[in-house]
């Protein structure tokens, strides 16, 4: 693993800069368009829900080598006040926001592999990985 | 100002500013020496320095007054905060221990004399900051303006037919500009047909997707259709992977197509006139 470099979502404008550092990340390591615009989705996301349901937390990006394979993995860390039914937030329309529901089941189809751990009180940690192929 | 401070800082000028330059250039940040050559420096330095000693002189009740005066004028030199209210530090150690050396300063008037630096750097650090920071929020305040400006134009294009081209990342208060222009222009020229370009917006996530919905729901309510264009191939897939249905939209991938389709839908067709040249 590499260092990872890590942005902290306070307000609006970290999203714009935990997609920027994501899609940098994703260049250098040679991901195309199609990738890096899901990556950068799925970090759009998670960071969205740390603003939203949080108020804050951190998004760090790690570069993964596993063999001969190159990776991407996202961290999605808040110590906000977590989530009591996890089932129920990776349906397709479940909403407490009256947002559109899609978020983390949509991040989980963006990405290859889908973390997440998370308490009521204790906060979130989702993480997110996308390997190159 | 006590006089003897006074006294002491107008005859040992020059000797405090070389050891002024000579100590802010050993703990300045190699990036803030780096970026400027050495002349500059030493000048822009005995600027800074002459405007602290002229700010001793002249009576207590003028202080105040000169003060922003002199804030607007180191803010005007360009240097970073930190740097700035470093520098102040550093001259007032300088001063007093300079002043400890040549035995000024005694055990018995060493708090007086602390208080009075006090009463002297204290306001003038506060003017520094304020003045600063209100020259960045004036930036910011400005830039605001100027990319509300830009956030969310409507062009009518042709009659009945009108365009709201996107550029850059939508937020929540650009998303409720957008819903607002949208209708406002929508009801203004008469639109049947209204074009959402999504060209140069890098990111579409749920929440963008959503506020989309929602404002082409909103344009449907007041007897207009709205069309989705410049939806790129990569954005194509990630709206599919999210999830997102966009089944009620008409959507092109560019608004070439879009406005084609739009003129078919308001019964306009655009002919070439034919006529030899």
């Amino acid at each position: 693993m590499d260092i990872q470099s890590c942005v902290t979502i306070i307000n609006e404008w970290d999203i714009v800069a935990a997609r920027q550092l994501g899609r940098n990340v994703a260049k250098e390591l040679g991901f195309g368009t199609v990738d890096q615009a899901r990556i950068t989705t799925a970090i759009s996301e998670l960071a969205r829900n740390i603003y939203l349901y949080a108020g804050k937390g951190q998004i760090c990006i790690d570069k993964l080598y596993d063999g001969g394979k190159a990776g991407l993995r996202i961290n999605a860390v808040d110590s906000g006040p977590g989530i009591r039914e996890i089932r129920q937030v990776m349906e397709d329309g479940f909403s407490t926001s009256g947002g559109l529901g899609a978020g983390l089941p949509g991040v989980k189809r963006l990405m290859d592999e889908f973390d997440i751990e998370s308490s009521p009180g204790q906060g979130t940690q989702i993480r997110a990985s996308k390997w190159l192929r | 100002m006590n006089q003897t401070i006074s006294n002491y800082i107008q005859s040992h000028k020059q000797q405090i500013q070389d050891e002024w330059i000579n100590r802010t250039k050993e703990e300045a940040d190699e990036r803030v020496v780096r970026l400027v050559s050495d002349r500059v420096f030493v000048s822009t330095s005995k600027e800074f320095i002459d405007l602290l000693i002229s700010n001793f002189k002249g009576t207590n009740e003028e202080y105040t007054n000169r003060l922003t005066d002199f804030a607007e004028k180191v803010v005007r030199l360009g240097w970073p905060l930190t740097f700035v209210t470093k520098g102040l530090h550093t001259f007032n150690l300088i001063v007093f221990e300079g002043m400890q050396e040549e035995g000024i300063v005694t055990k018995e008037n060493q708090m007086d004399i602390v208080y009075e630096f006090d009463r002297w750097a204290t306001p003038m650090n506060n003017e520094i900051v304020s003045v600063y920071s209100s020259t960045w929020e004036r930036t910011v305040s400005l830039q605001k303006i100027a990319l509300q400006e830009l956030s969310a134009p409507l062009i009518p294009v042709f009659e009945g037919i009108t365009v709201m081209p996107l550029v850059g990342t939508i937020d929540t208060e650009r998303a409720k500009q957008i819903m607002e222009n949208l209708l406002k222009g929508a009801v203004k020229h008469r639109s049947e047909v209204v074009l959402i370009d999504i060209t140069g917006v890098p990111v579409v996530d749920t929440m963008v997707a959503h506020h989309i919905i929602q404002a082409a729901d909103a344009v449907r309510l007041i007897g207009a259709k709205c069309m989705l264009v410049g939806i790129r191939p990569e954005i194509a897939q990630t709206i599919v992977n999210l999830g997102i249905d966009l089944n009620q939209f008409t959507t092109k991938n560019n608004l070439k197509k879009g406005i084609e389709a739009a003129l078919e839908l308001t019964n306009k067709k655009i002919v070439s006139t034919g006529g030899a040249k």
